[in-house]
């Protein structure tokens, strides 16, 4: 492997990792809240196995040279993080919550499975061992969209409705090109954050349409880019913070 | 509506959920707003049966199935799960217990009831002992 195309890789493995950790954190937040206890165990054990891809990615960049997982995950400030800013923003409302799940899931099944055909073996196997986690959190993430859109009451129209408004750019920002797409095509690495937007958009345009929600046409919304290139959302550092605050007691701790 | 966000917790979530700090008075749940209750059989190999496991509440079938996967599937082994609507499954009412009253007098239905197994002790006896003799 070139360097260009090793520096390619990892920074593919950093914007995946990063947002794996962040979007669990965030879902974890509602272990104990969720509106009803079943709903609490299935949310939480996603927020869990976004948990275990963090660290498998995690893995995949120590096993590349880098510092060990608790290193990457707990010792990094905000502007060395990669994810981007939809994973970061703090949901008070369930619908909010769900909306987000929806638009991150297909976007990481997609990515997943583009990624099976990964000349990089080691992100090839891990993107075929996570495949069923991933297409049960798009089971959960479509079934409740169709459930509070046009199968739901007004309220639930409306609240869907907001959030989808409200998070629309954030999540056209989970595509912000990388300044290595070159790279990562011509080595059969990854096809490309365009390519993936584009299949994203072939699963999500039809599933929010059918289950009725209204869109604006796609190109006029202005992503929210900067994640990828280490500028984040006011979210973010506090976050990091109290995701923190046990290991840094103790950074030498025995586990 | 008005909230406060001065319920003192150690747990970061509360705070940020902003539960309000004064009581508020129960009103009571309304009329027909609990969800339904969904029966879940758990299938741990192709061809093995499935059996009960338990219930769950669930607004419809399709997420009575996203949540059984996490309820009872997340742990052990598991190829399949069959999930039926309580009010579906068609059932003794309890006064009709009478009904299997006597069974457990009637022994002679019992498997345990046959000779066969005397037959086979007795041949295993036989076998070890003609084994113990060519060993001798």
């Amino acid at each position: 492997m070139t360097a260009d195309h090793r520096a390619a890789l990892e920074d593919l493995l950093f914007r995946m990792a990063d947002d794996a950790l962040i979007y669990g954190h965030r879902n974890s937040e509602w272990t104990g809240l969720a509106p009803i206890l079943e709903e609490d165990i299935a949310f939480s054990s996603i927020a869990q196995d976004k948990l275990g891809h963090a660290l498998a990615l995690y893995h995949l960049l120590s096993d590349l040279g880098n510092p060990d997982p608790d290193t990457l995950a707990f010792t990094r400030d905000e502007q060395q993080f990669r994810c981007c800013h939809l994973v970061e923003l703090p949901t008070q409302d369930y619908a909010v919550a769900l909306m987000r799940h929806a638009l991150f899931d297909y976007a990481e099944q997609n990515r997943y499975a583009l990624l099976e055909q990964s000349t990089y073996q080691p992100l090839a196997d891990l993107a075929r061992k996570v495949r069923g986690e991933i297409k049960y959190h798009v089971f959960h993430a479509s079934t409740w969209l169709r459930l509070l859109g046009n199968e739901g009451t007004d309220e639930s129209r409306m609240r869907m409705q907001a959030a989808l408004d409200m998070l629309l750019p954030y999540a056209l920002g989970i595509f912000e090109p990388s300044p290595y797409e070159q790279e990562l095509r011509s080595a059969g690495i990854f096809p490309g954050e365009e390519e993936l937007k584009q299949r994203w958009l072939e699963d999500v345009v039809p599933l929010l349409e059918s289950a009725g929600y209204r869109l604006p046409a796609i190109e006029t919304i202005e992503p929210a880019y900067g994640g990828r290139r280490g500028y984040h959302t006011e979210h973010l550092q506090p976050l990091i913070e109290e995701m923190t605050v046990v290991f840094r007691i103790d950074p030498d701790a025995e586990w | 509506m008005s909230r406060t966000v001065t319920l003192q917790s150690l747990d970061p979530r509360v705070t940020r959920l902003e539960i309000p700090a004064e009581q508020q008075p129960f009103e009571g749940v309304p009329e027909g707003s609990h969800l339904q209750t969904f029966e879940v059989f758990h299938q741990a190999k192709s061809g093995a049966r499935h059996i009960h496991v338990g219930s769950i509440h669930a607004p419809n079938a399709e997420l009575a199935m996203v949540f059984a996967k996490e309820q009872y599937a997340r742990r052990s082994q598991c190829v399949n799960l069959w999930v039926v609507k309580t009010s579906e499954i068609i059932t003794f009412a309890p006064e009709d217990a009478d009904l299997f009253a006597t069974t457990p007098d009637k022994d002679y239905r019992d498997a345990s009831g046959y000779k066969v197994m005397q037959k086979i002790l007795a041949w295993k006896q036989r076998t070890e002992q003609q084994q113990s003799q060519q060993s001798q």
